[in-house]
């Protein structure tokens, strides 16, 4: 029962929620390799050698690993699976869109959004956008996962390095080209990984009056965050919507601004701390799940929030 | 340009559901069902595509017993060309067959592009596009919310990890679709009736795909403990008090 996992790093450090996964493959058992994608970084693998758990990291540099297409991936994984029973990843855009393409080839299963692991091994994920957890038992040779990385506790410790082997990588798959890509360096902290989210919905009103959410989420050392509606009025970009079709959250501390709170929104923050709703509506759902509410006007807080809270100390 | 829309029928969305007291599973039992709500985005395009005389055909194909004609019928009444419904037969129709018909039927039926929903709403697996794609050996682009086409092929705009992508595909290529791609259309009364008259293929699903062993079983579900209500706050004045009595606040 051998694991592969993906490690997640931005091409100089290991990004903490790999210790998050490392953990995940543990409970599944030993052994456990990492596998390192990269542009020039074998001082990523060196890294990951030397956690404890890892028997061995495979090392894979290619410029086509920068950023990569599903398809491409999907054929580097269907290289290594012959070796491999389980494959662990987190679940992202380009995870989602590689793992279930390997796993068609391979006949392997195929699940995402992994939030637990049981005895068996067993894999809990939710259904229905949440309302519904279930326990899957994976019947095929080999199963590819995606995991939720706030799920589960993080490896700990250091070891010995383990050896690291250097691969091939696979001959891109060029079919798909990547003509742009839309960056956005806000400064702020990653949204999945925030400690603190202040979202806004469609109670903000308008595209200006995100920079009182904003200037908040800066006082905080925050990451923005923003419902679908908020969204689909054009009030904040795709990339930081939080639900069933965005991105997940387990923030300590999550405020929600004008959110009303359908099912599909409160899917992507159920495990935060604290969540913090701001509303006019007194009968907003949001207000059935969070742990502090206030029925008042959203523009009269958050200024007041800003100038009362206290400013984040750098690097929070 | 043939295009193919598989589409499921779910749970509606405005619909809370509620897990079998012994735990076995979700009770559908007399609830609304509805086209995927994500399938129904990948219905309108393609319909929006062959309006605009970019495409010349649209085929939704759906898997399930005859009551499962129903979503087929709205997508007709959005405007699809025609319906194939997959009858599993006694069984339920196991996910490696249906897709295994389905990629068959691409082949069988000269599909250049297959719009899929990004995912469905009740397993929120997001499995079926990369899969299909994968069998087909097709390239594929996930979580499209914006498409045109262009000589020889498609220019998407996906969400990726980073914020917005946009890829150039060549045809023939799978797509998984987001809500925000377009807004399906109201379906006129006029429409809805041609439509119940419209014919449904219904074509065994064994007469495509042999029987396959399903790769993952669900043993059990459970209602995930759900949040409480906390306090309410007055002010505020008490709001800002209760924030800085919190640890991430430096209390």
């Amino acid at each position: 029962m051998t694991t592969l996992v993906i490690a997640e790093h931005d091409g100089t450090q290991l990004d903490p929620s790999t210790l998050n996964l490392l953990g995940a493959a543990l409970q599944i058992g030993d052994p456990v390799h990492l596998l390192v994608l990269g542009q020039d970084c074998a001082v990523v693998a060196q890294a990951a050698a030397a956690l404890a758990g890892v028997s061995q990291v495979l090392l894979a540099q290619h410029p086509q690993w920068a950023l990569p297409s599903a398809e491409t991936l999907a054929l580097q994984i269907g290289v290594l699976m012959p070796d491999y029973d389980t494959l662990l990843a987190a679940h992202r855009v380009l995870h989602r869109g590689a793992l279930p393409r390997a796993a068609a080839r391979l006949q392997a299963a195929y699940l995402s959004d992994v939030v637990a692991i049981e005895a068996g091994p067993r894999f809990l994920r939710p259904l229905y956008a949440g309302s519904v957890l279930a326990c899957v038992e994976a019947q095929a040779d080999k199963t590819l996962l995606t995991l939720r990385p706030a799920g589960f506790a993080a490896a700990t410790g250091t070891q010995l390095a383990c050896p690291v082997v250097t691969l091939d990588s696979v001959s891109a798959d060029s079919r798909s080209q990547l003509e742009s890509r839309e960056s956005i360096d806000s400064g702020r902290p990653d949204l999945s990984r925030a400690r603190v989210v202040v979202a806004a919905g469609r109670g903000v009103g308008a595209r200006e009056h995100m920079a009182l959410v904003e200037q908040l989420a800066d006082q905080l050392g925050a990451a923005v965050g923003a419902s679908r509606a908020a969204v689909d009025a054009g009030f904040a970009p795709n990339a930081i919507q939080v639900g069933q079709t965005g991105k997940t959250v387990a923030p300590d501390v999550y405020f929600a601004f004008g959110i009303s709170g359908a099912i599909q929104h409160l899917a992507g923050i159920k495990d935060a701390g604290v969540i913090v709703a701001v509303n006019k509506d007194p009968d907003a759902p949001i207000f059935s799940v969070a742990d502090l509410g206030l029925v008042g006007d959203l523009f009269e807080v958050l200024p007041a929030l800003s100038a009362g809270l206290p400013r984040a100390a750098t690097g929070a | 340009m043939h295009i193919l829309v598989p589409v499921k029928r779910v749970v509606d969305y405005n619909v809370k559901v509620r897990v079998r007291s012994d735990g076995s599973g979700v009770d559908t039992n007399g609830l609304k069902m509805s086209l995927n709500p994500f399938d129904e985005v990948a219905v309108e395009q393609a319909v929006r595509l062959r309006q605009a005389g970019q495409a010349s055909r649209v085929t939704v194909v759906g898997c399930g017993p005859a009551v499962a004609q129903d979503v087929l019928r709205t997508a007709l009444a959005m405007g699809a060309d025609a319906a194939i419904l997959l009858d599993p037969g006694p069984g339920e129709g196991d996910a490696p067959a249906l897709l295994e018909a389905l990629s068959r039927l691409v082949q069988r039926e000269g599909v250049d592009l297959v719009l899929c929903g990004k995912q469905a709403i009740d397993d929120d697996l997001g499995d079926l596009a990369p899969m299909l794609a994968a069998l087909l050996d097709w390239p594929q682009a996930m979580s499209v919310n914006r498409l045109e086409l262009i000589d020889a092929g498609l220019r998407v705009h996906c969400d990726g990890d980073l914020g917005l992508e946009q890829w150039r595909l060549p045809l023939p290529a799978v797509l998984g679709v987001d809500l925000r791609l377009c807004d399906p259309r109201a379906i006129s009364l006029p429409n809805m009736m041609k439509a119940k008259k419209a014919t449904i293929t219904t074509l065994a699903l064994a007469e495509l795909a042999a029987d396959q062993a399903a790769r993952f079983r669900v043993t059990g579900c459970a209602t995930p403990p759900a949040r409480t209500a906390g306090v309410r706050v007055d002010g505020i004045a008490q709001l800002l008090d209760r924030l800085r009595g919190l640890p991430a606040f430096g209390a």
